[in-house]
């Protein structure tokens, strides 16, 4: 569902409706379809249907079989409301951060470095290298800078910026730097694939027409990149919501920090609660569906902005 | 310049020693050009003369290497582009593709606050005859559409000066015969200033008070059409504006009817005051339609000049007119327009003829000829502008 608002949205054309349906066409799109149902319908189905489950009765711990027990997602909304809250606030908040850190940067690559082709490759390649170390030990490695006898830490609290019983980690703040410092690169490329096909003629000609640059940027140049932020966005948002390593105490995350990923893991791995993991799981994936389709609705019409 | 009123009037243009190099190129050197208020003045060019990059430097979109820009007597070279009372119509026209026609023509009007942005957009629309499009996407309309729009585009905001960057170029002869007319009531009617950049040298003469002929960078010649058409003063401008016999020689004698020069044993008779050099060698030329032709060496005339025998390479019909190519020996191949009004005996291929014309038709060219480029005469603008490209590229 994502991806295909996301292709939709990225057309900027009227889409083309050249949709021809002959045998060739279905047989090629056989292999997909297969992969579709095997890979993504049987578990979604399965999940569903665990959802649903109730405690086989005199069973063991963990034992659960077919019912329709929809008490579970009253159940799970009562009880973890706040984590399910938290993960769509962090997420946005993430979102947010990363796309005002990226918009910037993505413009510089893609449009003030155009002159330097080199500049522009070199810029990319430090965008993307934090992806060459493993997710976790860079998320670790934030976790040292923000512990407390850390460096930066321990300055703060010498310049008195920090107070002296204050923590970093396990608070809101590091949670949310986490989640944005991991998927700046998500924002990012594709925010520069659209600015670097941007025809600055458009940018010249809103300048021609009296438009100060901030204008430009409002009227023309936002608009224009719009496929970009609406895909950036996406990828961040999405992933954002359903992340558990950021916020999980491991990590940089503390007992009131916890999100939605987090209580789906304790459920299924901890607590061996399956069917409250399922309608958690599903509940995060309907949230995000009715989200990100509102979202694209919305950004398809430029009277938006 | 956000007051939320039009200019009154056009503004003067002055260029004051504009230089224009980018890294490895110049564009432009020692640019200095005079475009009076409420003129329609016509920049004519080859391809990659520098015509745009004029443009762009009045426009302030570049910013020259050296020299001034003054609108309205004041200076203007250091502000921004938005901040100019100019608008410009784009050779590729930059509409924008995430606005409707609509809202791309109110766009300059909505930035400068003025009042009834859609009912001004819909009043130039309706002028541009594309107002049952105005709901419309830039992309979705012919590319002679899109330049009327983008026409539009720069005239709803009566700027006191207009750019135009070849803008009718995509249009076909019709519909460009029509705007032109359009464009020469709105320019006369609202009293603006044009500058128009152009390729086509009829659009040119008929459009324009003042033309100015760029060649690489530099104004060759300026003046009024006609002016320039009778008399160049560079074989660029002479083959350029139209099509010119040209012919070198040296000085041998100056008479009380003009100077004299010896063209490969011919003697020419150029006027004194018709003439930008009168000693050394020099390029005299005459145009195609002063020719007329003879089938026995004509009488003498001490107002004419008389040049031949030659052969007759070639005649093409082209129903007001014939045009013979005359090939005079140790001159060269001579291009003849003839009225089809004569009747009797036809001129054929093969024909040996005499050419004869009035001494007042003859122009002297101020290029040295040791350097000026030679064209030959059956060449016709279109070719020369596209020989050019072919030496850009
Ligand atoms: N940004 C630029 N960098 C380098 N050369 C340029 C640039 N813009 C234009 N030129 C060169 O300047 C010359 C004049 O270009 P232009 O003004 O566009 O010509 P035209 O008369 O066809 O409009 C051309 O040879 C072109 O290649
Ligand atoms: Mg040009």
């Amino acid at each position: 569902m994502a991806l295909a608002a996301l292709s939709t949205s990225t057309a900027q054309a009227p889409a083309d409706t050249s949709r021809k349906s002959s045998p060739v066409a279905l047989f090629l799109l056989l292999p997909g379809i297969l992969y579709l149902v095997l890979f993504f319908l049987t578990p979604l189905v399965s999940l569903l249907l665990t959802s649903f489950k109730a405690p086989t009765e005199f069973g063991d711990f963990g034992q659960f079989s077919y019912a329709f027990r929809w008490e579970n997602y009253a159940d799970v909304i009562a009880t973890y409301w706040p984590h399910i809250i938290r993960s769509f606030g962090y997420a946005l908040a993430a979102t947010f951060f990363a796309l005002i850190i990226s918009y910037p940067l993505a413009y510089f690559i893609g449009v003030k470095a155009r002159r330097w082709p080199l500049l522009q490759s070199l810029a990319l390649v430090m965008v993307i290298a934090p992806f060459f170390i493993s997710f976790l030990l860079r998320t670790l490695a934030w976790k040292q800078i923000f512990s407390d006898e850390s460096f930066l830490v321990t300055s703060l609290k010498a310049m008195s910026l920090l107070a002296p019983d204050a923590h970093v980690t396990g608070t809101a703040f590091s949670v949310i730097f986490g989640l944005t410092y991991n998927f700046i690169p998500f924002m990012t490329l594709p925010l520069y694939t659209t600015l670097e096909r941007l025809d600055v003629r458009y940018l010249e000609a809103g300048s021609d027409l009296y438009a100060s640059p901030f204008h430009v940027f409002r009227k023309v140049t936002i608009p224009l990149s719009m496929p970009g932020i609406v895909a950036g966005t996406l990828l961040t948002f999405i992933p954002a919501a359903g992340d558990y390593i950021n916020a999980s105490r491991e990590f940089l995350g503390g007992t009131g920090t916890q999100m939605i990923g987090n209580v789906i893991e304790a459920n299924f791995l901890v607590l061996q609660n399956f069917p409250a993991g399922a309608a958690l799981s599903i509940i995060l994936m309907s949230v995000i569906l009715v989200f990100v389709s509102i979202y694209v609705k919305k950004s398809g019409t430029e009277e938006l902005l | 310049m956000a007051t939320g009123t039009f200019a009154e009037s056009g503004a003067d243009l002055e260029l004051v020693g504009i230089h224009k190099r980018f890294p490895g190129f110049t564009a432009i050197e020692e640019l200095n050009l005079i475009v009076p208020a409420g003129s329609f003045f016509a920049l004519l060019g080859p391809s990659g003369c520098g015509k745009t990059t004029t443009l762009r430097l009045v426009a302030g979109l570049e910013a020259p290497t050296a020299g001034r820009i003054l609108l309205g007597g004041k200076d203007v070279t250091n502000q921004k582009s938005f901040q100019r009372p100019v608008n410009t119509v784009f050779q590729s026209y930059a509409l924008f593709p995430h606005m409707t026609v609509l809202e791309n023509v109110a766009f300059g009007l909505r930035r400068r606050k003025m009042a009834d942005p859609v009912e001004k957009a819909h009043e130039v629309l309706r002028l541009v005859e594309l107002d049952h499009l105005a709901s419309r996407r830039p992309q979705q309309l012919s590319g002679g559409q899109q330049q009327r729009v983008a026409l539009a585009r720069a005239i709803v905001n009566r700027p006191a000066l207009l750019l135009l960057d070849e803008p009718l170029g995509a249009l076909d002869l019709k519909l460009r015969r029509q705007m032109q007319l359009e464009l020469k009531t709105i320019q006369e009617d609202v009293g603006l200033t044009f500058l128009h950049v152009t390729h086509d040298q009829e659009e040119a003469m008929t459009m324009a008070d003042t033309i100015a002929v760029m060649n690489k960078g530099r104004i060759e010649q300026m003046g009024a059409p006609q002016e320039l058409y009778e008399l160049p003063r560079t074989s660029f401008v002479a083959n350029f504006l139209g099509q010119s016999n040209l012919f070198t020689g040296p000085v041998v004698g100056t008479t009380s009817a003009g100077i004299s020069v010896d063209v490969a044993g011919q003697k020419i008779t150029v006027p004194v005051d018709r003439a930008h050099r009168t000693t050394g060698d020099i390029t005299i030329g005459v145009r195609p339609e002063k020719l007329t032709l003879h089938r026995s060496k004509p009488s003498h005339d001490p107002r004419a000049n008389v040049m031949g025998p030659g052969r007759v390479i070639d005649v093409s019909f082209s129903g007001v007119s014939t045009q013979y190519l005359v090939e005079v020996p140790g001159v060269g191949k001579l291009i003849v327009f003839a009225q089809n009004m004569t009747f009797g005996s036809e001129i054929r291929e093969g024909d040996e003829v005499w050419l004869s014309w009035a001494i007042d038709h003859g122009f002297g060219l101020e290029d040295d000829p040791a350097n000026a480029p030679r064209f030959s005469p059956d060449l016709d603008t279109r070719t020369i502008a596209a020989q050019h490209l072919l030496e850009e590229a």
